[in-house]
């Protein structure tokens, strides 16, 4: 069974204003077909653990480890991280102007599997995922991203996770932005990524909204760059009736 | 990068009040530039031009030196080399479709479409001997490939002239293979209500230098897609100038360009709104990489009096994807008439964006590959308006070999 470890991860971002320390000792372990749902107030560090997982060159790992099964995360470039198994899927999806979605899917799925993937199955594959995710055909054939709005670019990073098939998926705030109709698409998209593959999630959101739909094994509140509190799906019900404000009291004092 | 608008109806608005503003003139004085595009010098005849020095608005972006024996020296004006390949429609075969042949310079068909305003390209039309004569008749979509193989060291001069007989259709290529030092002229008669497109391709051997001035006119009703594609050659200069004469004339300008270390692609756009309702649309898209990398693109849109009724945009985007590489982008506008529908211009210098390329590689695509992904997106949206699926599909591989030679 996979297990991905954080130890101890401390993270630094370069800002106008000079170096910060975003992560201040983070520890997670998230095994194989686990859903941790990690929670916190905006500036807590969230999207920073994300992006550091998935190796985006602005944020420096200055102390701590994370081990995919053992392997160490950090000494792989972006695109080995991705071909050994972790999927980010981004809150700010980009735009590549004149790639089109089909041809993107089908370098990425070579990539990953390191062949290209059989033409009859994988051309079902792609229809069938979209028609799930509800997107129109004509999805294929526009450029990654361009025109899109905030909903279609989630259902496409949901339609990546369920073609490229990773063994552990961070995705972040996928939630923000959508309207209902379209949270619980996507939400189905991940739950049923998670019933075909098995796979471990690590779900970041500052919403309780999405833990209707995807149901979380652990819940760990993010506060200061650290995790200030875990527990079960019942820390997300309290959080939800009294918001973060216990958490952040502290340092306000 | 560095962009100008000028307006000509304010050209000499009075000094006085500039100088009140700190507006003062340069201090090497005496110097008057030509402040529009009509009014320019221009002939056939070289010795009506002075000697380049590289300081001329004409050339002050360009490598002059590289090239004194085009502009200056004796060219070799005899018949070059072609080979034509043509395709003409399936059926109705009782239609003439294309015809290529040489004509003497006294032909009355030559100078119709234009007169150089470089010494350049009055040396060529000084030079030549015969020139090509391209013609496209019949209604029917039709295509030609005039390829130039291998010109050679010496310096050479040639001339064209493609011709669309009224109403007609067609595709002509001019490709240019090998080496070569060929300073031409291409003139372009597009008749009424005729649809032609006409593109340069220029997939010169390292060592080759290729100065080209086109002139297109364009009579009523009639349209023009013409594209410039420069890949290959040391040094690339294709320049075209459209003449809207007519009313309702409409030139759709498109170029593609990649240029590599040391390499040096230029091209000067000008188009001459000179009749009511015309419409011209102008986008050049470029790809820089390694060192010394050269673009240039300058896009002068002149709407002149007649020309009411004008629908124009001009732009211009480079990608640059290494340091040490150079694209110097200059949109011009001379309105003389402001009842238009609209005049616009754009140009764009940017960097290779990173988070492009962390999404991708976040996708488990490898680097190099990525980056590739990310120009030859850039530089499809040309490609795929060239309007030939089996056009496409070579420049596409030729793209493919540079991106592969990175």
């Amino acid at each position: 069974m996979s297990v991905l470890e954080i130890k101890n991860l401390h993270v630094n971002v370069q800002t106008d204003q000079g170096v910060r320390e975003i992560l201040r000792g983070v520890d997670l372990v998230i095994n194989e077909g686990e859903i941790h749902a990690v929670m916190g107030p905006n500036g807590s560090g969230k999207s920073t653990l994300a992006y550091t997982i998935a190796g985006h060159p602005k944020y420096k790992v200055i102390e701590g480890e994370i081990l995919l099964d053992g392997e160490n995360v950090l000494d792989m470039t972006v695109d080995e991280r991705a071909r050994a198994g972790l999927f980010l899927a981004m809150q700010y999806p980009v735009e590549i102007p004149g790639v089109t979605v089909t041809n993107f899917l089908r370098t990425a799925k070579t990539a990953i599997d390191g062949s290209a993937p059989s033409v009859r199955t994988w051309v079902k594959d792609v229809r069938q995922s979209m028609s799930n995710l509800r997107m129109d055909s004509n999805f294929a054939e526009r450029n990654v991203n361009e025109g899109f709005s905030g909903g279609e670019k989630k259902r496409n990073e949901i339609l990546q996770l369920e073609l490229l098939k990773p063994r552990f998926a961070v995705l972040d705030e996928t939630d923000s932005g959508l309207d209902v109709d379209a949270l619980k698409v996507v939400s189905e998209g991940v739950n049923r990524a998670k019933t075909n593959t098995g796979l471990g999630i690590l779900l970041i959101t500052h919403y309780t909204r999405i833990l209707r739909y995807i149901h979380p094994d652990f819940v760990h509140v993010f506060v200061g760059g650290r995790i200030a509190e875990q527990g079960g799906p019942e820390l997300a019900d309290r959080l939800e009736e009294e918001g973060y404000d216990r958490f952040l009291e502290p340092a306000a004092k | 990068m560095t962009a100008q608008m000028t307006s000509t109806p304010q050209r000499s608005s009075n000094l006085a009040t500039a100088e009140q503003h700190g507006f003062r003139p340069h201090s090497d004085g005496a110097f008057v530039p030509v402040q529009t595009r009509s009014e320019r010098f221009r002939s056939v005849n070289v010795d009506g031009f002075a000697p380049v020095t590289g300081r001329e608005h004409e050339w002050k972006y360009s490598p002059v030196a590289v090239f004194a024996d085009l502009t200056s020296g004796d060219l070799d004006g005899s018949r070059i080399e072609v080979e034509s390949t043509i395709r003409e429609p399936q059926d109705g075969a009782d239609a003439p479709g294309v015809d290529v042949s040489w004509i003497g310079r006294d032909d009355a068909r030559i100078g119709r479409a234009g007169v150089p305003e470089e010494r350049a390209a009055a040396n060529a039309w000084s030079s030549f001997g015969e020139a090509l004569l391209v013609t496209v008749t019949g209604e029917d979509e039709k295509t030609v490939v005039v390829t130039r193989h291998g010109l050679g060291a010496a310096p050479r001069a040639a001339h064209t002239v493609i011709e669309a007989a009224p109403n007609s259709r067609g595709l002509v290529v001019l490709r240019g293979t090998g080496d070569a030092r060929l300073s031409e002229n291409v003139e372009i008669v597009v008749g009424e209500g005729a649809s032609l497109t006409v593109v340069a391709l220029q997939e010169w051997s390292d060592d080759a230098v290729h100065l080209a001035s086109h002139f297109a006119r364009l009579g009523r009703d009639a349209f023009l897609k013409h594209i410039v594609v420069s890949l290959g050659g040391k040094v690339v200069r294709v320049n075209p100038s459209t003449h809207l004469a007519e009313q309702g004339s409409d030139v759709e300008a498109l170029g593609l360009y990649f240029a590599d270390a040391g390499q040096h692609l230029e091209q000067q756009v000008f188009v001459h709104h000179d009749a009511p309702h015309t419409r011209s649309r102008v986008t050049y898209k470029g790809a820089l990489q390694g060192d010394a990398a050269r673009s240039v693109w300058v896009g002068d849109v002149l709407i002149g009096n007649a020309a009411t009724g004008t629908d124009s945009y001009e732009q211009n985007r480079n990608l640059v994807l290494t340091d040490g590489t150079r694209a110097d982008s200059v949109p011009n506008l001379e309105i003389e008439t402001g009842d238009i529908v609209g005049a616009g211009h754009a140009s764009a210098t940017g960097r290779f964006d990173d988070e492009q390329l962390f999404y991708l590689m976040a996708r488990g695509i490898p680097e190099g590959e990525a980056r590739r992904l990310v120009v030859r997106g850039f530089l499809t949206e040309i490609i795929q308006k060239i309007g030939s699926p089996e056009l496409e599909e070579r420049l596409n591989a030729a793209l493919e070999a540079e991106l592969q030679g990175s």
